[in-house]
């Protein structure tokens, strides 16, 4: 065995062309980053239309958020164009915003357990907010008093 | 040796830039949506509880803010779409710039009437209607 003049062992020297040693990977490898970067480009156009829309129709046409009241949300919801429309708009908005603010986590959030707990906390959030907002458009009752 | 700072290091001008402002304009919409389902959510509880909340929004600061909202989705939304052209358009990445002027002349077109239409209850109801 080659030793220095001081005794210690040499270092080992790999073979020439050896196979490059690549570093472990710690997670399954899954396309998920593709799909959610797709799902920005795809529900990202879908939004354009849905929310201005919605935005002109309730902040600029015919006298805008003046005329906004119980009476104006149980006229439109009376017709399941706006409440498709609402919920798409829903559901869209809240998981583009979601994986944005993922993002965002991901970005600037750098110790594991902040990184962790702001996420956890972001989809729990989503979930909540999607939850309602669902459920508010699918039993939304105009006679409610 | 220093720690590099946290975050994504960028090359400034429009490029990175326009990313800070669809950044910034992305998260200011998220927590507005988070605030609007809440306040859309009390049609279930009764239409008064209902008309109080939305009487916030006839307020003339916080139409004000509607303004300044309806101008952050505008960018949010038009920027987008440059993302898309830059992202699948083959000649996108080489337009990236002009496409951001594009833009932005695009925004202040639809921002001006927009303005005007969303304050003008407002501006009325303040200084009283010159018709």
């Amino acid at each position: 065995m080659a030793t220095t003049i001081d005794g210690a062992a040499a270092p080992a020297i790999e073979a020439p062309r050896s196979p490059q040693r690549r570093p472990v990977r710690t997670k399954a490898r899954t396309n998920f980053e593709l799909y959610a970067w797709l799902f920005m480009r795809v529900s990202g156009i879908l939004l354009v239309f849905l929310v201005l829309g919605h935005l002109f129709i309730m902040n600029i046409l015919d006298g805008g958020v003046q005329r906004i009241g119980f009476g104006f949300v149980a006229g439109r919801w009376a017709s399941p164009f706006w409440r498709t429309w609402d919920l798409l708009m829903l559901v869209l908005a809240e998981l583009h915003g979601s994986n944005g603010l993922r993002t965002v986590i991901n970005d600037y959030a750098e110790r594991p357990q902040t990184r962790f707990w702001l996420k956890m906390l972001l989809y729990v959030s989503a979930f909540l907010v999607i939850s309602l907002g669902s459920l508010v458009i699918f039993t939304f009752d105009p006679n409610i008093s | 040796m220093p720690k590099a700072p946290a975050g994504t290091l960028y090359r400034g001008r429009e490029g990175m830039w326009s990313w800070v402002a669809h950044r910034i304009t992305g998260v200011l919409i998220f927590f507005f949506l988070f605030a609007h389902v809440l306040d859309t959510a009390l049609v279930r509880v009764s239409p008064s509880s209902y008309d109080t909340v939305i009487a916030t929004y006839k307020n003339p600061i916080v139409n004000l803010m509607e303004v300044g909202l309806v101008a952050a989705v505008l960018f949010h939304a038009l920027n987008g779409i440059r993302i898309v052209l830059i992202d699948f358009w083959a000649s996108g990445p080489r337009f990236q710039r002009q496409m951001l002027y594009t833009e932005i002349v695009l925004w202040v077109i639809l921002v001006v009437p927009g303005t005007y239409y969303m304050l003008k209850h407002t501006v009325e109801s303040l200084f009283g209607s010159a018709s």
